[in-house]
């Protein structure tokens, strides 16, 4: 036999083409349905997309992700190093901090924040002898959007606190010796060999965390929160096109969600450094 | 003798129940090379973690040029430092480690500007120049801007050498320097060691390298099960050990 003129032939995949063909017709089948409907409205979709009220709450809905995450990690970084302190105090404290936190739901302690006048109606802060120096109602102090932040940031602290602690502690032990060995001191050891080595482990879940926060801004709605589903639900709540702006809502959050998921891949990148050599070898 | 650059005195350690050093006595000079031998689990690594506090120690006193390392002495009783105060004196002891210990995020040059710049605030300009001029004496000065990953073995424990020095220091310990190379990089870490040795910098050595203790070493001390048994010139106890432990542990290795 002749070697070199035998061809191979890949096995073939019939049950792979069938499901494929399968997928493609439902796929259409459901587009078609759906451009069917006449409650679909896509005229209206395009003109509520960039009404200036909507873009308006898409801005809360950033401002919202944007200072909860930021609060939600500087605090994290915070709770995870005092989860790992030696002083049982602290530990326990920041151990209660997140079991309260993460084991109640985001909605009731976005309601709860909304409400918090309603367990107490005023804020005052005195000092023995120096008098009273600050006294307001708690509906001025409190308003919808800083309550949303309270709730968000807390919250999210609680959560980002474990990520951060587990990638503080998946850097080596012998990191932080080589550090201290060089005469560094334990908070230098920490922001400058085990934080942005952390950070490699930290930012994919992170990412994840801020994907998820922009989406949970939504459920702020309930305590007239301003953002992107406050707006739309105002709306439709006059108008009755429920369909055409919850489709105006849905692709703003996937518009944003996409711009995160890029700027997710160059962070991560960025934190990599020194871990896997850069494509095209060093510079 | 003038102060020693490391005294220790009946120095004990505990490990929970077990007692990892019973006692240990040993003094290094200034300019000195003193080589600790002896089979693992005998406490060498453990006495040279002492000598720069990454472990307490439980008993008796270790001083490096004259003053206790993590405590502070007020009448009878040793107070622990100050994690920030055992920091300040860690920065005249240099550290060597097995498994290198570089820092991974950072390029070669950087892992040994990090220290002069953060914890003893030079400027920027110099502690560069003296990085560049102690990468070149460890033989690579091409790899400045290599990260740890980039590098062999070899290349990265020279690297950590040069780390150690651009803090000046005026004891280096290693802590069995060449036990994770291949054989065929030892002598490039080896060489640079015995330049340091030559130039008179006081070192302890932890080591399986009997040819380097022979050679570079002006004394050897042979610690097993937590005691230092035997301790003199390379000529003493590496030809003419008096001990029975010494003679059968050097039998295996030699």
């Amino acid at each position: 036999m002749n070697t070199t003129s035998v061809r191979a032939v890949p096995v073939r995949h019939y049950g792979r083409w069938a499901g494929a063909a399968a997928l493609v017709l439902i796929v259409v089948l459901f587009f078609r349905a759906l451009l069917d409907s006449p409650n679909l409205d896509p005229a209206a979709i395009g003109t509520y997309l960039f009404k200036d009220y909507v873009l308006r709450g898409v801005g809360v809905t950033l401002l919202l992700t944007g200072v909860a995450m930021v609060l939600g990690t500087a605090g994290a970084v915070v709770l995870a190093v005092l989860r790992l302190s030696a002083n049982p105090v602290l530990r326990g404290g920041a151990w209660a901090f997140i079991w309260f936190f993460r084991g109640t739901p985001l909605l009731v302690q976005i309601i709860f924040w909304g409400f918090l006048g309603a367990l107490f109606p005023r804020i005052t802060v005195s000092v023995p002898f120096a008098g009273t120096l600050f006294d307001q109602p708690t509906s001025v102090v409190v308003s919808g959007t800083t309550a949303a932040i309270l709730a968000l940031s807390l919250n999210e602290m609680a959560y980002a606190a474990e990520i951060v602690r587990g990638g503080i502690l998946s850097v080596d032990r012998g990191q932080t010796e080589a550090a201290h060995a060089l005469g560094m001191s334990p908070a230098l050891t920490m922001r400058r060999i085990v934080l942005p080595q952390a950070m490699r482990v930290i930012i994919p879940p992170m990412g994840n965390e801020t994907i998820t926060m922009l989406k949970s801004t939504a459920l702020v709605s309930v305590i007239a929160g301003h953002d992107l589903m406050t707006v739309v639900q105002g709306v439709y709540g006059t108008n009755y096109k429920v369909i055409p702006l919850l489709a105006v809502a849905a692709l703003w959050y996937l518009a944003l969600v996409s711009v995160l998921s890029v700027v997710q891949f160059f962070v991560e990148r960025r934190f990599g450094r020194g871990f896997a050599v850069p494509r095209g070898g060093l510079r | 003798m003038s102060v020693p650059m490391v005294a220790a005195e009946g120095v004990r350690k505990r490990f929970g129940g077990h007692e990892v050093l019973r006692g240990v006595d040993l003094l290094v000079a200034p300019g000195e090379v003193c080589c600790l031998l002896g089979p693992s689990g005998s406490g060498k690594s453990t006495l040279l973690r002492c000598i720069n506090h990454l472990e307490t120690v439980d008993g008796g006193s270790l001083r490096v040029d004259g003053a206790l390392v993590g405590y502070v002495q007020r009448g009878d009783r040793l107070f622990e430092l100050r994690p920030r105060e055992v920091a300040a004196r860690r920065r005249e002891i240099g550290m060597v480690f097995q498994r290198f210990n570089l820092f991974p995020h950072l390029t070669a040059l950087q892992n040994i500007t990090e220290a002069p710049l953060r914890v003893l605030r030079e400027p920027a300009d110099e502690v560069r120049e003296r990085a560049v001029a102690l990468l070149q004496r460890v033989g690579l000065a091409d790899k400045a801007d290599a990260f740890p990953a980039q590098l062999s073995g070899g290349q990265q424990q020279r690297v950590a050498i040069a780390r150690a020095l651009a803090m000046r220091p005026k004891l280096m310990l290693f802590d069995e320097p060449t036990s994770a190379l291949d054989p065929e990089l030892v002598g490039d870490v080896l060489a640079v060691m015995r330049g340091l040795a030559a130039d008179g910098m006081t070192m302890v050595v932890v080591t399986h390298e009997m040819g380097f203790a022979r050679e570079v070493a002006d004394t050897v001390a042979f610690l097993d099960d937590g005691l230092v048994l035997e301790a003199g010139s390379p000529g003493e106890v590496l030809v003419n050990p008096r001990h029975e432990r010494t003679r059968a542990f050097l039998s295996k290795v030699l």
